[in-house]
């Protein structure tokens, strides 16, 4: 028996697979995960991610604190409710975690992190939150539901507040905004436009049920882990860890070498990774039948770090990562066998819109 | 809980066999629950009609968005039909696994009836037994 969410019962109510992840029993299904993957791709679909943990972080030297926790500088967070994506890395370069950072005001900033690294993340941010007197609070009394698709905040927005409504009706994308003990993101990890809620945990079997009479599909992990990998997102733990760099993970965009005297941990890590090259993250797409799936190998060099079949190319789609030199043609070994795959730029699928060509017609 | 069609036997790896038709040959699937333990199916590899197959050869594959998983033929024989529907509509498997969700048909000369396979009732107990 794992952690149960809040929504617990109610995923099994609703007919849901459960699965254990990162010691959560959580829905991998509710009967098709491709279905579920269409319905946010093409309309509108909930995930409960209430495992997720919310951390706040409080004090007058909170700002000068996170900009030596993290790689991205949140010193590029200049209006309140403005969030950004960022990892959070050990003295050599590798991630201990990823993380969305709300710049909430000047003395609050409020911290996503992933369920399974929550107790490394929060001993290794107690731990250097002492020297800038910055208090850490775990948020268990929150739940959170993302609501994501083409038709998400459309189907959401009648279910807010007249206050919450008014705040978030035309809020930008990867903003945030805290109101009546709600706290609403513009934010989410499917390549569609939608929201995250985070609301007190006694909220949310209520919102769920509304969210659900309003149209909105309930979906699994399943679900968010193909939609995140169309997306191009990486997902900790396979695509990047603590033995992989930034910069060999897909994230040299999030890593803020500027301001040049900005000294967050793991810095000269990178400096030096920089300098030498070595290996990248890249998309793959299989030209041939079949799924590629985690630890499959590269040939001639490198490794699928996720893999899955795209119900929206109808194609099987990876993360791998490969020698910096590596040609744009590859084979993968699948089960015994070398099939060909095309090295591509990540995201394949974005707004329900497939970014990358693929050839119609059958695989032999 | 998943549905046990009666009329059929079955096999420990999760097939299921249908009595012989008119033509002699049995028909061969996968189960209910092996196919909601897959999730939805993305590709099916169905063995080519007049291949020869030992009884617990793996000569098919059923491959889903979690994983990929060898289906065994619980007959010796020889394959005379394949469906062929699955290359385009691998979800019959999923919809439909006792009906439109068949793989292949072989033609053998061993009796299923051998005690080599389950009853229902029998592999109604087995999965009880199996998610102990």
């Amino acid at each position: 028996m794992g952690l149960k969410t809040v929504l617990y019962d109610t995923h099994v109510l609703q007919g849901a697979k459960i699965v254990d992840f990162g010691g959560w029993d959580m829905p991998l299904h509710y009967g098709s995960q491709i279905e579920e993957h269409h319905a946010v791709r093409r309309d509108a679909g909930m995930f409960d991610v209430s495992h997720m943990c919310v951390i706040d972080l409080t004090g007058g030297r909170v700002r000068e604190f996170l900009k030596s926790l993290l790689a991205n500088d949140v010193g590029r967070l200049k209006i309140p409710g403005k969030a950004l994506y960022s990892c959070m890395l050990l003295p050599s370069g590798g991630v201990i975690d990823d993380l969305i950072v709300y710049f909430m005001s000047d003395t609050w900033f409020r911290l996503v992190v992933n369920a399974g690294a929550r107790d490394k993340d929060l001993a290794w941010i107690r731990q250097h939150a002492a020297a800038f007197a910055a208090a850490v609070r775990e948020r268990n009394d929150l739940a959170i539901i993302a609501i994501q698709g083409p038709n998400a905040r459309q189907k959401t927005l009648p279910l807010l507040a007249p206050a919450q409504r008014t705040a978030v009706h035309e809020m930008a994308p990867f903003f945030g905004t805290a109101v009546d003990s709600w706290f609403i993101a513009r934010t989410g990890y499917t390549g569609e436009d939608g929201f995250e809620v985070m609301l007190p945990g006694i909220d949310a079997v209520k919102t769920w049920g509304a969210l659900r009479a309003q149209g909105v599909a309930p979906a699994g992990l399943g679900a968010r882990d193909t939609l995140r990998l169309e997306a191009g997102m990486n997902l900790y733990g396979n695509d990047m860890d603590e033995n992989h760099h930034p910069l060999e993970s897909g994230l040299g965009w999030t890593v803020a070498f500027e301001p040049g005297d900005r000294d967050f941990i793991g810095r000269q890590a990178l400096e030096d990774a920089r300098r030498a090259g070595g290996q990248e993250l890249v998309g793959l797409l299989l030209e041939e039948r079949g799924v590629l799936r985690s630890h499959q190998k590269v040939v001639p060099a490198g490794e699928v770090t996720s893999g899955t079949f795209s119900p929206t190319l109808n194609r099987s789609i990876a993360l791998a990562r490969v020698p910096r030199t590596a040609a744009r043609s590859v084979q993968v070994e699948i089960r015994g066998k070398l099939h060909r795959a095309s090295i591509v730029k990540p995201p394949f699928v974005r707004h329900g819109k497939a970014l990358i060509s693929v050839l119609k017609g059958d695989l032999h | 809980l998943s549905n046990i069609a009666n009329d059929l036997r079955y096999a420990k790896s999760h097939e299921w066999v249908r009595a012989a038709a008119a033509d002699g040959a049995v028909e061969i699937g996968i189960s209910d629950h092996a196919q909601s333990a897959l999730g939805d199916l993305v590709f099916v590899e169905v063995p080519q009609v007049g291949r020869a197959v030992a009884a617990g050869e793996a000569c098919a594959v059923v491959e889903s968005v979690k994983a990929a998983s060898d289906v065994y033929s619980p007959v010796s024989g020889k394959v005379v039909a394949s469906n062929t529907a699955l290359a385009a509509q691998p979800e019959l498997v999923n919809q439909d696994p006792y009906g439109a969700g068949w793989l292949f048909r072989v033609q053998t000369n061993s009796p299923i009836d051998d005690g080599s396979l389950m009853s229902a009732s029998d592999y109604e107990k087995y999965l009880a037994d199996e998610s102990k």
